[in-house]
Parts: structure tokens; sequence; C-alpha cells
């Protein structure tokens, strides 16, 4: 029953590799690009979000460019530039490093709002408009982005209407004694990306996404959907009720998580497993209700499976 | 649904919710207000003021060593104030009282709408108190309010406001008004109360008295309230004709005149009538007492009425909700042409002593005239020539009342008329009896009848001549012929002790006032007076003669019936019950309860599954099996596995009770 979708075990065994020891992570991860979603991890420094991210392209068969944010980039050094040509006496245009199939945004949130925005823009349309050209961008197209928790220094935290362009958040959290133990002998994962062969082409991850649209929804589990919905809008706990959209993003990617388990059809546990990574960057507590725990686990547990 | 019957329990009503339910419990305690003790007020006001600064400054809610001692003090002081906890005023007021200190630990939700519906049956317990549109209209005010709060606390989120709520609330009303109409014209009546009144209710009607001592009627006079309206068939009589009839007095002890029992025993005295008849309805408010007023003489008894041998008109029960029926009377008539010897032996007693003057003045009259029609004429004379006052305010009378009032004091109103002279007749041998009811009436022309208040209360007399039988004779006419003519306003120079209705100078305000009597009428006729026989009439217009009441009721019954299984089986049914596929899966957990694995409500049939499949590996199989099939048949699309192969994947499936 809970037998894996054979590409996505392949897929998952070859990035655990790398990434020890957070394989639900890698699935959530998995899940998104599945569901063609921008991820946003976020953690502290040093715990392997750059590493995770260029493993997933590398395994995906992706072409990968890492932009690192910092406060003094501006949106053409991500976008591109265009450079007047001497020799041939014309503008030419220079494609920045958002042209690419991964492209990993470092501590996002360290970025000016100004870059910030031009880059969501991007995510958005999959194509990028300078100087009155458009300029699509390659498919698949996806952004992994990175940011410190926001409390740290020197940050522009992402405002909750930028938020909702990533599909999911997911967190790393430190790995547990074991992996801890297995990366300390190895000298650490970040060394061994390169080796990584790739499991799928580019072609196979877009016929996978493709199938993700299949996978059946009943009645039941729409209803489901609905009354999680609905509960985060009515309850007092949450400063707001998740979007319509974050209804979508729960839906697709619930799918891709059946998909993933090799499931034509997606049942209750599909949307708990993804909803503290669908919800939790959309739900924030009400003034009054804040709580450490994850908002997305506290709605799972207000609502019952109809 | 589910969802929402969790999602109630969590929340906290918000300032919104505590505003509604203030303001509506204010409407409510005003409902209420007029017939609570001062003291229940004051602590009522105290209340809403301390709940307002819990709910504005943020205090936080009383506890319970606080709360208690008020509650046992609140029930000490209910007890005190109205001699125990039983009985209509008690009961209210402690219902308030306890309403009041809910609210100071109402916190949650639930507590919220336990006070709303506490509240409501509050609201409803104003009909104890009086019937009338006005009290009914003021009700549709907190039960808005309420309904309100009602709805403030089922939509906590931003999507409610004030409008909101308050639009919500008068849309449902509305809507419920033509449920209102079907179920008051429809719904059966029945021939009396469903439950009775506690009996405290009755203690503040006025109304006659079955005794007259001298200085009663005076009280009487000042109260402005409405005894009964009354629409003539054909044109009213004359003014001067309108003596309403009621107790009659044949007995005087020295002090008061009074309806001795021997009076049942008479003979009843014969009537004969002339000339036309005067027909009328009389709509008569309730006074605790048996008597039904009706227009000197009654030549048939209304329906349901008695009648004693002096011709008093009495229900079988005293009077206690406004009653309504037809009456018809001669003004000219003969009563009782021969008297028997017991009747005139009973009709010339008098105490064997007390007031000489008096007694001495009828015998001299006695010794001077033989005609008994002279002496009564004497009698008017002297009240007419000598120097009697017609006043509200007489002086206090002495021992010997009549013998005071006649020669010294001469200030009085009708019952001290009345009452001295019927003594001076019976001095001087004349059978004479004093009796009370109303004089006159103010016709209402917005509604074409007459309303008789309080203020017309009269008392006359009734002597018996030979050939003639018993004769009305008003002396109070003798002494202020306007009394009789046009009323008590036109009597009394001192306007200013009247009640304003019963005052005759403020043209315009009496014109607003006879509207809204004439409003007021129609209410009691049609809405308070809508009882088994009008709704019989009503229905027979509809569905022809013979529509059987009973049918109506049982037709009642089943209505109701169906529509509250239908309501119950729409809120009672869940989706397990409905879907086969949940049944039979209901079966499967019903198992797995047996072998101690409870599925929670958030818990998916897989989580659950692998969940069961750690706790009885020996069935692991199996239980994977049955999930499988569920999950397939329940989110999986319309395929070939079918309800039968889980039916019986779940009956193999052998669970040993742990």
């Amino acid at each position: 029953m809970s037998s894996m979708h054979p590409v996505a075990a392949q897929i998952i065994h070859a990035t655990s590799s790398i990434i020890l020891g957070k394989e639900q992570q890698i699935k959530l991860a998995l899940a998104c690009i599945l569901a063609r979603g921008h991820l946003l991890i976020e953690d502290l420094p040093g715990m392997g979000k750059t590493t995770l991210s260029h493993t997933l392209a590398q395994v995906l068969g992706l072409q990968f460019n890492r932009v690192q944010f910092t406060s003094d980039l501006l949106p053409g050094d991500v976008l591109g530039i265009s450079v007047y040509d001497r020799n041939i006496g014309a503008f030419t245009f220079h494609p920045g490093p958002v042209f690419t199939h991964v492209l990993l945004a470092d501590e996002i949130n360290r970025a000016t709002p100004k870059t910030q925005s031009a880059l969501l823009e991007v995510m958005e349309e999959g194509q990028v408009t300078l100087e009155g050209e458009t300029r699509p961008l390659p498919t698949p197209f996806f952004v992994i982005a990175t940011q410190n928790p926001t409390h740290h220094i020197g940050t522009f935290p992402l405002p909750e209407s930028q938020l909702d362009r990533f599909l999911m958040r997911i967190r790393l959290g430190y790995p547990d004694p074991q992996s801890e133990r297995s990366l300390l002998q190895n000298n650490g994962g970040r060394a061994h990306v390169g080796e990584v062969e790739a499991c799928i082409s580019a072609v196979e991850l877009m016929a996978l996404q493709a199938e993700v649209d299949h996978v059946h929804l009943s009645d039941a589990l729409l209803d489901y959907l609905q009354a999680l919905l609905q509960y985060s809008r009515q309850a007092v706990d949450y400063s707001a009720g998740l979007s319509p959209r974050a209804g979508l993003a729960l839906r697709q990617c619930a799918q891709a998580w059946a998909l993933m388990h090799n499931r034509d059809f997606v049942i209750p546990e599909d949307i708990q497993a993804v909803l503290p990574g669908v919800a939790g960057h959309r739900l924030q507590w009400a003034v009054g209700m804040e709580s450490h725990a994850d908002s997305g686990l506290h709605l799972l547990n207000a609502v019952a499976i109809p | 649904m589910s969802v929402t019957r969790h999602a109630l329990r969590n929340f906290t009503p918000q300032r919104r919710d505590v505003i509604w339910l203030l303001l509506s419990l204010l409407a409510v305690w005003g409902l209420h207000i007029a017939h609570l003790p001062l003291w229940i007020n004051g602590l009522m006001a105290l209340i809403f003021g301390w709940r307002w600064l819990i709910e504005s400054r943020g205090w936080s809610l009383p506890r319970m060593p606080v709360l208690l001692p008020l509650t046992l003090l609140g029930i000490a002081g209910i007890v005190a104030s109205f001699d125990g906890l039983f009985g209509r005023d008690a009961s209210v007021a402690l219902l308030t009282l306890m309403l009041g200190l809910k609210l100071l630990e109402s916190r949650t939700s639930r507590d919220f709408m336990l006070v709303i519906f506490i509240a409501y049956f509050l609201t409803v317990n104003a009909f104890l108190f009086g019937q009338s549109m006005l009290v009914a209209a003021g009700m549709l005010i907190p039960v808005t309010g309420l309904t309100a709060a009602l709805i403030g606390l089922q939509k906590p989120q931003a999507d409610a406001n004030h409008g909101m709520q308050l639009r919500l609330a008068l849309t449902l009303l509305g809507q419920a008004i033509p449920l209102m109409l079907v179920l008051f014209v429809l719904f059966p009546r029945l021939p009396g109360p469903l439950w009775g009144v506690p009996k405290d209710s009755y203690k503040s009607m006025t109304g006659l008295s079955d005794r007259m001592r001298l200085g009663d009627i005076s009280e009487l006079s000042l109260s402005g309230a409405t005894a009964f309206r009354v629409s003539f068939a054909g044109a009213p009589p004359k003014a001067s004709q309108l003596y309403w009839r009621g107790p009659v007095f044949g007995f005087f002890d020295g002090r008061e005149w009074l309806a001795d029992a021997r009076a049942a025993y008479l003979p009843r005295e014969s009537l004969s009538v002339r000339g036309e008849a005067v027909r009328y309805n009389l709509t008569l408010e309730p006074h605790n007492q048996p008597w039904m007023l009706v227009l000197d003489m009654p030549s048939q008894l209304p329906e349901g009425a008695l009648a004693s041998p002096d011709l008093q008109i009495l229900a079988r029960e005293p009077v206690r909700t406004r009653i309504r029926y037809e009456g018809v009377s001669h003004t000219d008539y003969t009563l009782a042409s021969q008297l028997s010897p017991v009747a005139e032996r009973y009709l010339l007693q008098l105490p064997q002593q007390g007031n000489p003057k008096a007694r001495a003045l009828a015998e001299q009259w006695r010794a001077q005239l033989t005609d008994h029609q002279a002496i009564v004429d004497a009698a008017l004379r002297m009240f007419r020539q000598q120097n009697f006052y017609y006043t509200l305010t007489p002086p206090p009378l002495g021992t010997n009342s009549i013998d005071d009032f006649l020669f010294n004091s001469r200030r009085g109103f009708c019952e001290h008329y009345a009452g001295s002279f019927a003594f001076l007749m019976r001095a001087a041998g004349i059978p004479a009896r004093v009796v009370t009811g109303y004089q006159g009436g103010e016709l209402n022309p917005v509604g074409q009848y007459l309303i008789v208040r309080q203020s017309d209360a009269h008392a006359w007399t009734e002597v018996w001549l030979p050939n003639r039988g018993w004769v009305r004779v008003d002396p109070t006419a003798a002494v202020s012929p306007s009394r009789i003519e046009a009323g008590i306003a036109s009597a009394i120079s001192e306007t200013a002790s009247l009640p304003l209705l019963a005052r005759r100078d403020y043209p315009l305000l009496r014109k607003l006032y006879l509207n809204w009597d004439a409003v007021n009428n129609s209410w009691n006729q049609w809405v308070l007076g809508y009882n088994q026989q009008k709704q019989a009439e009503l229905l027979s217009r509809f569905f022809g003669a013979s529509f059987p009441l009973s049918l109506l009721t049982a037709l009642f019954i089943a209505v109701t019936a169906l529509v509250l299984g239908v309501i119950s089986w729409i809120l009672l049914r869940d989706k397990t019950a409905r879907d086969p596929l949940q049944r039979i899966y209901a079966r499967f957990l019903r198992k797995m309860a047996r072998a101690g694995l409870q599925q929670a409500p958030q818990e998916g049939a897989q989580d659950f599954s692998h969940r069961a499949q750690d706790q009885l590996p020996m069935q692991a199989a199996k239980i994977a099996a049955i999930t499988s099939l569920y999950l397939q048949l329940r989110y999986g699309r319309p395929s070939a596995a079918s309800l039968h192969a889980l039916k019986r994947e779940i009956k193999k499936l052998g669970i040993k009770k742990l």
C-alpha cells in the first residue's frame, strides 16, 4: 500500500545519500517540485539548505544556478542586463542567473524588497520582461529560496503576500545523532554533490508533473479539504484564514504526494502530510493566540475527517 | 457538521457579542423594571455596569467566593421581599437576578448561549404581567437584540458586524411572521389556559368591592384604568340611563353596606319589561371578582352567567381574564311588583343602635307623610336644598357616620349619598338597598364604543314602592345632576385630583388617547379575544359549518410530529448512517474498538490502519486489506472494488476482546 512510485523512490534515495536523515523534508520538497511550485526552505545557517537544493537539481537532471542574496543586490543582477556592444553598435542582452531550471535564491530575506519583488514577479510569470521585451524562462522553472529565521539581524522579512507565492515552506532542523555521525565521518555532504547521478531528465520530470494533475480527488476528500479551509477562516486562532490559492496549493501538493506513493487517488493522509508545509507559512497566529506550536499541525488536530 | 461543532467550542465571545448581549439584556430588564423591587433594580444596574467594566477595562470576572455569597444573599433578599420563592413576582425576580449573576460568570460561547436562552424565557414572562399591545411590541426589542446576539455568537469571524447582525435578526424575525400568523389562526385554541397563572398575578387588579364603607369608592374614582368597553348594537341610551349594575348591598352593619348571604335565599324577584331592548357587546377587563357588569335592567342572562335573586349578574368564577359577552337590557321595567314578607323584613334591616339623629328624622317623615313616594321626595329635597356638596375629598366621619354626614359635614360623593339615603329610607319603613357599579362612560367616536373607566364607579339606591316595585333613586343626582348627565369630570371643580384620562381639559391629548384606545380595543377583540369559539367561527367560514375542531387538533399534532421528525432526522442523521460504505466501515471500527483501538476524529483511515497493524500484528494483513479496499472505495475512482468484498473482509476479521 505504502510502496513508493519507483521514480520517486529513486530520487529520494539518491538525495538522501547526500542529505542524511531528512527523508521527510526531501519528500516534501519533491512533492513541491512535482506540484510545479516554488519552495522556501527556512532554517538557521549551515543546516544544509543549499546542499539540499543543489542535490535536488542534480538528481532531477536540471540546470542549476545559485544567487547569494545580499542587501546591495539589484534586480538586474538576477534578471540580466542590456549592455551596449560597440562592435555591433547596439544593446545586447546578457541574461541573468534566473535563466535556468532551478534557481537557488540563497538567503532571500537579506535582499531589499525591490530585488525580492523582482524575483517574485518572475516566479509568478515564468518570464522576464525587460526594456519592453519579454523573454521566456526555460521549463521547468522553479525557485528554491532559503531564508534565515526572520528575527536574524539584517533581514527584510518577506511580506505575507510574497510568502503566499511559495507553494511550500519546509524547515530542515538539526540532524539526528546517527546522521550527524556519518556526516562527520564523510566530510560533509556538499563535497559529494557532484558525484550524484541524475535519475531523470527534465522531460521526464515534466511528464511526472503532468501525471500529478490526473490524480483523483473524491467528493469525500474535497469535503475534508473544505472543512480545513473553513476552520482556518472561522477559528479565532489565526489572524487570517487560508486563501483559495492556499486551497489549490494544498490540493496540488496532496496530488503530488499521492502520486509519489504510487496511488492514483488522494486520501486524507496525503493532505495531512503536506499541510504543515503548505499552510505553515500562510497561517499566522492571531494576536494573543501566539504559540510555538506549528499552526498547520494545530489545524489538522482541530478538524475531524468527515 | 462536525467541523462547526468542533469549531464552536474554541470560540471565545468577542466584545461585539458582549455589547449585544448587554444591550438586549437591558431591554429584557426594561420589560420587568416596573414590577421588580427597588433593590433588585439597583443590583441589576450595578451588575450591568460591572460587566461592562470587566469588558472595557479588561478586569477579570468575579470568582466563586464573590458570586456564591451574592447568590445566597439575593435568594435571601427575594424570600424576605416576597415571603417565599414561589409565585409569579418572586419567580420573575429570582430569574432576573440569576440572569444577572450568570452574566457575571459568563466566559465562553456556551455560557452566552445559556444567558440568551434564559433571557428569551424571561422576555416571554412579561406576558404574565400584561398582554397589551404595548407589552407585545416592547418585547420585540429584546427579542431582536437577543437574536442578533445569537447570530454574533454563531459567526465569530470578522465577517460579522453590528449592521449585519441586526439586519439578519430582523430578516429572521420577519420571516417568522407568516408562520406566526398561521399558527395564531390555526393552532387549536384551548378552552382555558394550559397552565395556571400564579395567584398573586391577580392581586393588583382594581375594580369593585364586595362591600361599601363610606370612603372606599373615593380611591376608585382616582383610577383612570378601563373597567370595560361596550359597543351597542343600535343607538346608545342617554347618558342618564347608563347605570351599569354591579354588586347589590342589602345589609347594613352600622359601618358598612354589604351583601349578606341571606340575600341569596330570598325569592327571585320577577322582572317585566316594556319598550325596546338595548343590545350590546361588553368586554370586561379582569377585576378578580365574579360580577359581570350589565346595563340596568338585564332582561336576558349573558351566556354562562348566573343571576342572584336581586339581579346581580355573576360569572361562575372571578373574572381573571378579559371576557366578552352579549347583553340584553331594558331601561323601562318593573322589578318585583310583590315583595314577600321575608324579603321585606330583610330589606328593612338596620342595626339595633346608632345614628339616632337620622333615625329621628326618618321617624318624623314617617309620621308626617303617609305616602312612600312623598318620603323619598322629602329626602331628595333635603339633599338638594340644604348645603350638601359633591366632593371627592370628604372629611373623615365619626362613629355614627351617617349622622355625621347628614348633619355635620354634608360633603361627600355617591356612596355617602347612597348609603345614607338607603339608611333613611329603611328607618322610615321603606325597603331599600344600595347598588354599586358604574355610571356613564365615554363614547369613543373612533371605534363607536363606550369606554367605562374605574373613575366612573358609582353607587346609587333602589327603593321598593308598592305597585311600582323597585325604583332606582340616585341621590347623587339630586346634589350634583351634572355627575349623572355629563360624567364625573364635570361634577367636581378640582379636576387636578382626577386621573389625566378622565379629565376634559386637553382636547388634543384626549383625541390621541381615544385613537389609542380604539387600537387597543381592536387588539383586545381580535388578538386577545381570539378564543376557541371565534376560531371555530372563522374555520367554518372557510371549511363549511361542520368543520370539527378535533380534526384540526389531530392535524396539528400530525404536522408538528412530522416537522419535528424531519428536523431531527436531518440533524441526527450522520453521514455514517446515510452512506452504506461508512456503515460497513463503522462495523470495522466497532471491531477495532473491541480491541481497544479508537480512531481519532482527525485520524485518517490509513494512519489508523498502521496503528492497528502495530497493535495487532496477527491481523495486520487483514487490516491492511480492509483499509486498502475502504480507501479505494471512498477516495478512489469508481472502480471494480466492491462493497461486498469489503463486507466479506470485515466479517472475516476476528477480533478478540482485550
